[in-house]
């Protein structure tokens, strides 16, 4: 990525920004805008597809730029919503898309192993998938429905964005695991060919949870503790 | 730190925020200072690296250590390279909002990193049985007790398992048990 340090913008091409960065290409489906660029700038087809073209931005910085912290600009103009749409469909890719091809190559990977390997690898991946969905459910049930109602301006009750984010654990803590079971522990019965996926697999996914997580925490919640300060501006 | 611009910035922080407070400022690194950083009992040592030669920067931290077991955090006014950079336990920017600056100082404080020198990277037969009761469920209390060796002692055990393997899971720490045949599966259902 020779281009890496060009500046992201609303009024690149489309094509332009998925050279300066392709691991985007997930950003874009998960937004629905879709692969057909044209001469399009990102905002003309953020436009066409009804996505905040700061909030795409936002979004692709945050993937793109190692420790970058959004602007107070850049949090006051983004839309939260265009911000809460995103993160609701990556929770349905990692469980349909991410997860499905990690857990089919694992078991074609580990088919090799004697029975009790297999069964205690498999056994991880599953707790694993079981408290990532956890972790996701209770995002989509309490935290998500609760910005949502910040963000129509109706009453909150006792929950916060400070709330969740104390509670708001570290779900690639067993991802990590899984990473370093594979790269130094791995049965020598195995496919070299299949482990090469399966790590890349693993480095991918844990590199897009990060992001997601530093979506969550850096820029869904600042957005709301500021909706959450003017309402009380409002009251007083 | 030598800036006193930059500890007074610091000080403003904690002061606004609360949660931290500077405990001592040492100016410089003389021995006189140097006795001063031994005896402060603070959570996190904050440092521009600044005060360290280029040719010694990237042994900086390793000089550190040397007076404290706190957490060692640079806050720079110069630009730090990637490889000396790597060494403390979180970088402050001078352009970090004081929350960031807060969050970065928390993180690096609750999660000291380990720099013992890494020789030797196998596990050791102790560390062997103890990864075994971990694995088989075994909480810190009772591994201590098993052993007759202090809750202090289990933990260091168990840091260096996780320093060792990369793995820091109950659960991964059984797959690990499990695949090296330290323990057959029977032991853990």
């Amino acid at each position: 990525m020779k281009k890496d340090n060009r500046f992201l913008s609303p009024d690149m091409k489309m094509s332009d920004l998925v050279e300066i960065n392709y691991r985007l290409i997930p950003v874009l489906s998960r937004l629905g805008l879709n692969i057909g660029f044209g001469e399009k700038t990102a905002a003309q087809i953020c436009r066409d597809t009804g996505v905040d073209v700061n909030a795409f931005i936002l979004i692709c910085k945050m993937y793109s730029y190692q420790g970058y912290l959004p602007t107070e600009d850049a949090l006051e103009s983004a839309d939260a919503l265009s911000v809460l749409k995103y993160l609701h469909n990556s929770h349905s890719f990692y469980l349909d898309d991410g997860f499905r091809n990690l857990e089919q190559l694992m078991d074609r990977l580990v088919a090799p192993c004697n029975r009790q390997q297999k069964k205690v690898i498999l056994d991880f991946l599953g707790g694993y998938r079981k408290e990532v969905e956890n972790h996701f459910e209770y995002e989509e049930n309490v935290f998500f429905p609760y910005v949502e109602s910040v963000l129509e301006g109706k009453a909150t009750g006792d929950y916060s964005a400070a709330a969740f984010e104390e509670n708001h654990s570290n779900i690639e803590e067993k991802l990590n695991d899984l990473k370093n079971i594979v790269m130094k522990y791995l049965p020598p019965a195995c496919s070299q060919r299949l482990a090469n996926e399966v790590l890349y697999a693993l480095f991918s996914l844990s590199e897009d949870l990060e992001k997601h997580t530093n979506i969550e925490n850096l820029v869904l919640v600042p957005m709301v503790n500021r909706l959450e300060k003017g309402k009380e501006g409002n009251i007083r | 730190m030598p800036s006193r611009v930059m500890a007074r910035g610091i000080e403003g922080v904690f002061h606004d925020l609360g949660e931290f407070q500077v405990e001592g400022i040492v100016p410089d690194l003389s021995p006189r200072e140097e006795t001063m950083l031994k005896n402060l009992s603070a959570d996190a040592i904050i440092v521009d690296p600044a005060v360290f030669a280029h040719s010694s920067q990237s042994n900086a931290r390793q000089y550190i250590s040397a007076y404290t077991d706190a957490a060692i955090v640079a806050f720079s006014s110069i630009i730090l390279g990637d490889e000396a950079a790597r060494q403390y336990d979180a970088v402050l920017n001078l352009y970090d909002s004081p929350a960031d600056i807060i969050h970065k100082l928390r993180s690096a404080v609750s999660s000291p990193r380990e720099h013992e020198p890494s020789g030797k990277e196998e596990l050791s037969a102790r560390e062997k049985d103890i990864l075994i009761c971990v694995a088989k469920g075994l909480i810190n209390k009772e591994i201590a007790d098993l052993f007759n060796i202090s809750i202090h002692t289990v933990i260091t055990h168990r840091r260096n398992i996780t320093r060792k393997t990369g793995i820091k899971t109950v659960a991964g720490l059984t797959v690990y048990a499990l695949l090296n045949n330290l323990i057959d599966a029977s032991s853990v259902e």
